[in-house]
This record gives structure tokens, C-alpha cells and sequence, in this order.
């Protein structure tokens, strides 16, 4: 009797569940499973607990007008997540998950590179002194920071490496 | 005027009613003693200053608060050619309105209207006789008010910082159509507000090509996303037409303190420069013409295309200055530009 009670709750939760992404949503979470790294894991990084996730119907909330490359991409939902650097840099990083590895590479190619680094990371990637953009897969990742800081841009390649590694999860 | 965040409905159609008026004259509904736009139909030129300081940042990654404060006035006292700092507020509103500045926070810290910006033009509000709970700053959401540093707070005898999806907020149940899009807009412009002070950021727009004054009448519907189609044209103008904005709208004072020449309007700070300056204006489409200028003259700089070239030209502003909704003039013949 509890048993079926469980499940039928278990069942509930998991179609309200698939009628929430289905809808569309921004939704928020304090899960350790994602693509973020914790505070732990890399040296001088520190993360909020919140994840905020977009859907794809509800990207522009997020990045108004730059949600229609995205679509056009093939966007399925972008994960957020702030971070500080030392206690003082903010940082933003955004995990978009694209339908292919097509998709990344659009997203990742129609932007000027203006003199970016090309570190070793991901399929492709492009490091400035304030920001990290890389694509692994579907997913393109983008990092910026508010801040300039002296080894900001080493340090955001650390966390670079730390969100890759996940992603190959 | 009443403080309370709910106007009565037949307030807010009595203000439709007086633009409709307004707008059949051909102008902008401001209060007649107010009015600082010459018309869209006249012969008059609009003004526009930039006033730029190199020193705003010093070695610092904030604007010095000090140095906005200087540049604002320097902005408004050569608009309104004013010997005093206080004197231009006082031309633009009463003390007994509810003076709404409805900034643009979705690009988060980086790239929003700076906080720093704002509280110099409430300090001059206040002095011009505005009370601190008639003061309304807001845009879209709490959450992009919070992230971009403003103090959240519906304090009725504090400045109010709040954004449309406050709980006691929402959007209007009045049904608009602007061109073929119907939307809803914002409670804290049809009611909260007797005026609104558009404080836009300069920032490149990758399918509007520029957002300034005109563009940042997406953060006051609830639907911005349905007017985004080739390249927001006619989009920004039809939203621009609607009577409840016209009516409403009473100045620019543009933050172009950090701008974007590319890639926006997300903050990506490889394509954000520091541009040091303060824009004002009281045409809307004007403002967004130099706004355009400035940013060609950066991608030039760092050798991008233009924006025709790009295929991002904001077609926009020609729309908004044509006869079908004279928002203002797009005509560099009768744009008087002060840089100083």
C-alpha cells in the first residue's frame, strides 16, 4: 500500500515534471549534478549555490535579442552559474546545450575572434583577459567576468577545464 | 498624485484619451509647460549632447560617482542651457509627479544602466522637489534590478527600485496592438508613473543593430520576444506608437559610460569599450541616429563591418521617423549634435 502510494507520487512528480520542461520554464537549482563546478574543486573558486536553467522557449528572458542565433542553432536550454574569483572577481558562466555539435560550432564561429588566445580545451576555444568561450560537443560555453584581476584569465582557464571534464561526464 | 503603486483604471484611460489627443497633434504628450521635444513635423532641430569625461574611471573599474555626477549636469545644463544643476529637472517635471526611470538591466553587471548613473539623476530629482517615494526606478524583473545593483525596495517613502514581476506589479490587463502584435505593458508605466525618464544603455544589438532610447521599450511589454523578426523593423517603432509610451515618456538620459560595438547586447567584454560618456536628449530617434554613429565608429576602429554591411543596420530608426509614426527625425540636417 505504501509502496504503490510512493510510486504513485514518484509517478505524479514525473509528469509534472515532464509537463514543466515541456512548457518551457526557467527553473532554479541548488543540485551539485550539473556542469558546475563546486567551490571545492578549483583553487581560488567560489560558487553560488543557485543554477538557473532557460529553455529554449524562454532563452530571450535570459539574453534578449542573441536568443534567435541561438535558436536557430538548435538551442535546447542554457544553464547559468556565478562564481567569484578570489573572493572579489564575479563571474558568470553559462553552459548552452545545443541539438549537435553543428549547433556549438555555429554559436562558436560567428563570433570575431579580435585577438583571442586559442588554448587547449574543449573542440575549439578562444580566451580573452575577461572572458573564456569554448564548445565541447553541443555544448559552448561561455565565461565572462565583470572585473579585470591580475591571472584572471589562467584562472578562468582552470575553470574551463573543470566544466569540460564534467561535460564529459 | 497618489503614491500608491495602483492608478484607477479610468486614470489610465484618461491618459490614453489625452494622448490620443497628443498624438493627433503630431507630438509627444508632454504636459504642455514640458514640452522640450520640438516635433517630429516642425522645422526645429533636435538636440542632442553627448558629454564625455576620460577621467570617469581613473584606474578603477566603476565610474567615479563624483565625476557622473558632473557629467550628467554638464549633459543637462547644455541641453537645457541651464546656469544651474537643478533648474533642467525642474523643466522636466513637477514635484508632485511620480517620476518613473525605467532603466535596462538584462545584460546583468557589465552592461546595464550603471547604478552610479541613476542615483545622480535622483539626487537632482530630489533637489528639483521630487519626493524620494515618488520615485520609481524599474525595468523588467527584480531579479536583472538585483544582479545589475540595485537595491530592491517598494519602501513608498524611499526611492522604489522594483521590477514589473513584483507580485504587486504585473502587466496591464489592456490589450494593445502594435503593428500586427498584440501585447500587454507594464503596470509601472500605465499607472505607477506619471512620466517616465528612459535611462537606455549604448550597446550593439545583434539583430537590432543598435539599442539605445527606442529599443529599450522592450523591457516595458510583456512579450518582447513577438517583435524581434527582421531585425526588430518595424518592430521598436510599432511598440514605440503605442500611446501609453508616448504619453508617458518625458526625456533620454542615455548611460554610455561602458558600451558594446558587437556581439550584444549580452556583456562580452572582448566587444565592451569604455566611451566615458553621458547622452541626453528628448527625441528618441535622434538619440538612437548618433547612437548608431558612435558604434560604426568603433567597429571601424577595430575593423569590423558595418552594420549595413553586416546586415544589422538598425532600419528601425528611419521607421520611427517616418510619417506613419513620427516618433522623432532620423535627418542629421535636423539633428543638432553638442559634444562636449
Amino acid at each position: 500500500m505504501t509502496h504503490s502510494l510512493s510510486r504513485g507520487r514518484f509517478t505524479t512528480a514525473l509528469l509534472l515534471s515532464s509537463l514543466f520542461l515541456a512548457c518551457g520554464c526557467q527553473h532554479r537549482s541548488a543540485a551539485s549534478t550539473t556542469f558546475f563546478p563546486e567551490s571545492a574543486e578549483v583553487p581560488d573558486w567560489t560558487k553560488a549555490p543557485e543554477v538557473r536553467t532557460f529553455s529554449a522557449d524562454k532563452l530571450s528572458d535570459y539574453i534578449d535579442g542573441d536568443a534567435e542565433k541561438y535558436l536557430k542553432a538548435g538551442v535546447r536550454s542554457v544553464s547559468t552559474a556565478d562564481y567569484r574569483f578570489k573572493g572579489q572577481v564575479q563571474v558568470t558562466v553559462d553552459v548552452y546545450t545545443m541539438s549537435n555539435a553543428d549547433g556549438a560550432k555555429a554559436i562558436f564561429e560567428s563570433e570575431p575572434a579580435m585577438d583571442a588566445k586559442t588554448p587547449a580545451l574543449g573542440d575549439a576555444a578562444w580566451l580573452y583577459a575577461q572572458s573564456l568561450i569554448f564548445r565541447k560537443g553541443p555544448y559552448l560555453v561561455r565565461m565572462v567576468a565583470y572585473q579585470d584581476s591580475p591571472q584572471l584569465s589562467e584562472a578562468m582557464l582552470s575553470l574551463g577545464h573543470a566544466v569540460e571534464r564534467k561535460l564529459s561526464r | 498624485m497618489n503614491n500608491n503603486y495602483e492608478k484607477s483604471r479610468r486614470d489610465f484611460l484618461r491618459d490614453c484619451a489625452l494622448g490620443a489627443l497628443a498624438a493627433g497633434a503630431g507630438r509627444f504628450a508632454f504636459a504642455a509647460d514640458r514640452s522640450v521635444n520640438p516635433s517630429a513635423a516642425s522645422a526645429e532641430r533636435s538636440k542632442v549632447v553627448v558629454a564625455r569625461d576620460a577621467s570617469l574611471y581613473g584606474a578603477s573599474s566603476t565610474p567615479d560617482s563624483a565625476r557622473v555626477q558632473k557629467l550628467l549636469d554638464r549633459a543637462m545644463q547644455d541641453f537645457f542651457e541651464s546656469p544651474d544643476p537643478v533648474s533642467p529637472w525642474k523643466k522636466l517635471v513637477h514635484p508632485d509627479e511620480v517620476v518613473g526611470l525605467k532603466v535596462n538591466t538584462i545584460a546583468g553587471p557589465g552592461l546595464s544602466t550603471h547604478p552610479v548613473l541613476v542615483a545622480a539623476i535622483c539626487e537632482r530629482l530630489q533637489q528639483a522637489g521630487v519626493k524620494p517615494g515618488n520615485i520609481v526606478v524599474w525595468d523588467r524583473t527584480n531579479e536583472e534590478l538585483d544582479r545589475a545593483g540595485f537595491p530592491l525596495s517598494s519602501d513608498p517613502n524611499r526611492i522604489r527600485f522594483v521590477g514589473t514581476d513584483s507580485k504587486e506589479i504585473g502587466y496591464d490587463d489592456t490589450v494593445f496592438t502594435a503593428g500586427s502584435v498584440q501585447t500587454r505593458l507594464s503596470k509601472l508605466l500605465t499607472r505607477t508613473c506619471d512620466c517616465m525618464i528612459n535611462v537606455p544603455i549604448l550597446k550593439h544589438h545583434v539583430m537590432a543593430g543598435v539599442t539605445l532610447a527606442l529599443k529599450n521599450m522592450y523591457g516595458v511589454n510583456n512579450n518582447p520576444n513577438k517583435f524581434h523578426s527582421n531585425n526588430c523593423c518595424p518592430g521598436v517603432a510599432d511598440l514605440n506608437l503605442l500611446l501609453p509610451i508616448r504619453n508617458k515618456f518625458r526625456f533620454v538620459v542615455a548611460d554610455a559610460m561602458t558600451a558594446c560595438f558587437a556581439e550584444g547586447p549580452g556583456y562580452k567584454p572582448q566587444f565592451a569599450w569604455k566611451y566615458n560618456g553621458v547622452m541626453v536628449a528628448s527625441d528618441p530617434v535622434a538619440i538612437d541616429s548618433i547612437a548608431w554613429k558612435i558604434i560604426e565608429s568603433k567597429r571601424a576602429e577595430r575593423g569590423l563591418n558595418t552594420l549595413v554591411q553586416a546586415g544589422t543596420a538598425p532600419k528601425y530608426i528611419a521607421v520611427a521617423a517616418d510619417p506613419q509614426h513620427r516618433l522623432g527625425t532620423d535627418d542629421p540636417n535636423r539633428i543638432h549634435l553638442m559634444e562636449v
